[in-house]
């Protein structure tokens, strides 16, 4: 496009003829002699009506040389015009909403100075009451710089003025008849000085008003733009303060994120229904999405609170797992935070972290939607910043390829060795966004690269970057889902990472992750990338226990009712549990995963349903044990299950990480608004998770505790 | 070091005739160039100018230090073209002018590219306001310096641009027809 206009200017450059050096020199005499008969006429007095440099006083001047009876009449009744303006209390309001623009008039209509030192009168006690911060001190010593400058003209200007015109007008400004030179300079600076004094004395009403003479005289000129604008300023904070702008909050773009719709979980009565069944999960996304929602001053939408999610954000150091098992449960119960008579039932899974030297090669095959949503900086650009990230945190002989997907769907880089970092920098460098989004066919073409890529004994995963709009070329979600579980049985399993808000669809991509045996998390800033996709890459990559399911039976002869806690979308049917084919969550190595029930004793004061009349009562065994936890996972590629139980047994005390779990619980909870907490609130979620941050290495406990206090706020 | 335009422009505004020789003389070359791409003739060029120069002390009042002397000096020149325009349009067509110098050039150079015949022609027929962007955006100037030059917006300036080369190019493909 430019080779045109650069072929033009290089014709135009040839066209242009020389100027010819006659002319030249001609035109730059010409040039010359005018510049100095500017010169020789500039500094000549040559007073005329267009040089208005000292307008005020030649109009003051001429005012006073052509005074006849008709102006003095105009003048006097100008007076009593201004006298009523300022004497009467209407006058006065009248004056106010314009005072700002009324105030440099003191100086250029003589009569007017009257009228500011009436109003400084006033002003003075408006000050003291209603003037206390600090930014508006600030002010006030501007206001005073302000003044000064008018007044130095008011002193060079007034040699100029004749004494004897002054003394005509004696009538209608006295004061000013007597004044000299020198009182006005010394006065001003007086009057700067008193006005600082004023400053410092703010809050008692300044008696400098009351002052006769001169001094006062100058001072009210003075105070007069100073305290109207302070005014003015300080009903502006008010203002400000008062009316909360919508500006402060992040104004959105018409939103179409959608969140997993679910029921809270339901208490149930242990008679009714003795047995719980669920999934692990060890997503991270919902916690991720709160803190996005609140770090932007909302509070989070209320499906995006999961609160299983919210709690499994958190590394937790539960008991290392010993023998062959790849996980180790731990179950503790101790007193509810929320409420006395009730229990938390605490399930904490461990996974063990194998030798991370001998990991088999990793294939990696990314796939990155760039559709013209993309277009955001904690989109696109917050993707590209977080795969460099990830890249250090790959071997030589991982494999890396990107699948970029927007109207239609490309490969952006074969398979590579991550050892070439530069090719694949300069491919994740490359991605721009824009078009469509065409969901489908990117999974079908980052499967069938990972296909292609995997050899014996490697791990491949396709990693979905999204902001979760799949808005084309998915007829059908229910077969864009078994799709993936298709290919998750050829043990290419899908994690998903979300960006940006606004269209994130996190129930897809939930629902995507689920299917695809991976994790989901949702990446709102460069740490949480940090925390994905290198402090926990591996836990996200590296499977250790398949098909994780945990069930709860309780004993009806102790506990009365139960309620879990989280899991909403997790929830199996009792009959799941030993069906090996029924899909559940996956136990990344390291993987910490906690499920926290709520358990009301027999015979508790906070038992929320009344016995039946007409049941027979159900005590059978006569055991002590609150119930038992069976667990069922698979181990990487098998296909039959194994079984781990462990009894609920009365402990006590909960330990740190215990406490730190439950406050969490609390939180998420208290976010969502549920009756269960009863009086607890915030203010004890922080109190009960500040007493238990424990080593919190990486800081996400602090700041978890952060985001309490900014909820507390919000919701207030 | 050289004094930067911007110092001398002040000096000359306070009165240093020395400073407005030596101001005047760094930019006539190049003022002369831009007049001649807004007239397109040479001798209206040189007239031009003329008249900028003349006219040149008076405006140095109106020279702001935070507006750099090319842009500032530009927009004179502009002005005056306009002016000028203005006062011949009551008698004279440009192109007219255009031909006359068409004569000239063609006695002075006959063996001169049949490129440029066509391109001063053609800008010929360009409307002010196009010639005006094009003869700026030819000298060098980005479109933002172009745009605070006319004092329009930096797009207006790349909008004309694009109409200038559209018109350009349609000119040049009925003449290739022709």
């Amino acid at each position: 496009m430019n080779d045109d206009l650069d072929d033009l200017r290089a014709m135009m450059d040839s066209a242009t003829p020389r100027p010819d050096a006659a002319r030249r020199a001609e035109n730059l005499a010409l040039a010359q002699k005018n510049f100095d008969d500017l010169q020789g006429s500039r500094t000549a007095p040559r007073p005329t009506s267009a040089t208005k440099a000292q307008g005020l006083w030649t109009g003051v001047k001429n005012m006073l040389d052509t005074f006849t009876s008709k102006a003095a009449l105009t003048t006097t009744t100008a007076l009593v015009a201004c006298g009523f303006l300022i004497l009467t209390p209407a006058g006065q309001d009248l004056l106010r909403p314009g005072s700002q623009v009324l105030a440099p008039e003191a100086e250029s209509n003589l009569p007017a100075t009257e009228m500011s030192v009436e109003r400084t009168r006033i002003t003075p006690d408006e000050v003291a009451a209603s003037v206390p911060p600090a930014p508006v001190i600030q002010q006030q010593q501007n206001s005073v710089a302000d003044v000064a400058q008018p007044m130095d003209d008011l002193a060079r200007a007034l040699p100029e003025a004749d004494e004897s015109q002054f003394s005509r007008s004696a009538e209608s400004a006295p004061e000013v008849a007597g004044m000299s030179v020198n009182g006005v300079v010394t006065a001003r600076t007086k009057a700067a000085t008193d006005m600082q004094g004023i400053i410092a004395a703010a809050p008692p009403a300044p008696s400098t008003a009351d002052q006769d003479g001169i001094a006062a005289l100058t001072e009210a000129e003075q105070a007069a733009p100073a305290v109207s604008s302070l005014g003015s300023e300080s009903f502006e904070r008010q203002e400000r303060t008062v009316v909360p702008t919508p500006d402060y909050r992040t104004v959105t773009a018409p939103d179409t994120e959608s969140f997993p719709e679910f029921e809270n979980n339901a208490l149930k009565i242990t008679a009714e229904d003795p047995v719980s069944t669920f999934s692990i999960d060890v997503d991270t996304a919902a916690y991720s999405v709160v803190r996005s929602s609140l770090m932007r001053g909302q509070m989070p939408p209320r499906g995006a609170i999961r609160i299983e999610e919210m709690i499994n954000y958190f590394p937790y150091d539960y008991a290392a797992p010993e023998g062959n098992a790849p996980f180790q449960p731990t179950v503790s119960t101790f007193q509810t935070p929320w409420n006395p008579d009730t229990q938390l039932v605490h399930i904490a899974l461990q996974g063990e972290m194998p030798a991370l030297d001998d990991r088999p090669p990793l294939n990696l095959v990314f796939l990155v939607d760039t559709s013209g949503s993309m277009n955001q900086a904690d989109k696109l650009p917050l993707l590209k910043q977080s795969f460099r990230l990830m890249l250090d945190q790959l071997r030589p002989r991982d494999e890396v390829a990107i699948v970029a997907y927007a109207g239609s769907a490309g490969q952006v880089l074969a398979p590579t060795p991550a050892s070439d970092r530069t090719t694949i920098l300069n491919a994740i460098q490359s991605l721009q966004p824009g078009g469509g989004t065409n969901g489908q066919g990117g999974l079908q073409q980052a499967y069938a690269l990972a296909d292609k890529m995997k050899m014996d004994g490697e791990v491949s995963r396709v990693i979905l970057a999204t902001d979760g709009d799949f808005n084309i070329g998915i007829s059908n979600p229910d077969a864009l889902k078994n799709f993936i579980a298709t290919k998750r049985d050829t043990g290419t399993y899908l994690s998903v990472l979300g960006f940006g808000r606004g269209n994130l669809d996190d129930a897809t991509m939930q629902a995507l992750a689920q299917n695809g045996n991976g994790t989901a998390a949702y990446i709102d800033t460069l740490s949480e990338a940090q925390k994905v996709l290198v402090d926990q890459l591996t836990g996200a990559l590296f499977t250790i226990a398949g098909d994780v399911k945990v069930q709860v039976e309780f004993n009806p002869a102790r506990i009365a009712e139960y309620r879990l806690i989280g899991y909403e979308t997790r929830s199996l049917r009792r009959e799941d549990f030993n069906n090996d084919a029924v899909d559940a969550g996956e136990l990344g190595a390291g993987h910490t995963v906690t499920a926290i029930y709520e358990i009301t004793p027999v015979g508790s004061p906070a038992q929320l349903s009344d016995p039946l009349r007409y049941a027979p009562s159900s005590v059978a065994a006569q055991s002590s044990e609150f119930g038992f936890v069976k667990l069922r996972y698979k181990k990487p590629g098998d296909t039959e299950s194994q079984l781990i139980a462990t009894p609920i047994i009365d402990s006590g005390t909960p330990g740190t990480e215990a406490n730190f779990a439950a406050a969490i619980a609390g939180f998420g909870q208290a976010l969502r608004g549920d009756p269960f907490l009863g009086d607890w609130g915030y203010d004890d979620a922080i109190t009960l998770a500040n007493a238990n941050r424990g080593g919190d290495e990486f800081g996400y406990r602090t700041e978890a505790v952060q985001l309490m206090r900014l909820a507390q706020s919000l919701s207030r | 070091m050289m004094t930067s335009d911007e110092d001398l422009a002040e000096a000359a505004a306070h009165g240093d005739g020395a400073a407005f020789a030596s101001l005047l003389d760094r930019h006539y070359d190049r003022l002369f160039a831009f007049c001649f791409r807004l007239t397109g003739v040479r001798a209206e060029a040189e007239d031009l100018t003329q008249d900028i120069c003349a006219a040149l002390p008076a405006k140095l009042a109106s020279y702001e230090r935070r507006a750099k002397v090319t842009t500032w000096l530009y927009r004179v020149a502009v002005n005056a073209a306009h002016d000028r325009r203005r006062k011949r349009a009551t008698y004279l067509k440009a192109s007219d002018g255009w031909g006359d110098w068409e004569v000239a050039r063609n006695a002075a150079n006959r063996d001169t590219d049949e490129k440029i015949d066509w391109l001063t022609q053609a800008m010929n027929q360009l409307d002010d306001a196009l010639r005006d962007t094009l003869a700026l955006v030819l000298d060098d100037m980005t479109h933002a310096q172009a745009a605070e030059v006319l004092g329009v917006s930096e797009g207006t300036i790349s909008w004309r641009i694009s109409e200038a080369k559209k018109a350009l190019r349609a000119i040049k493909e009925k003449e290739d027809v022709a």
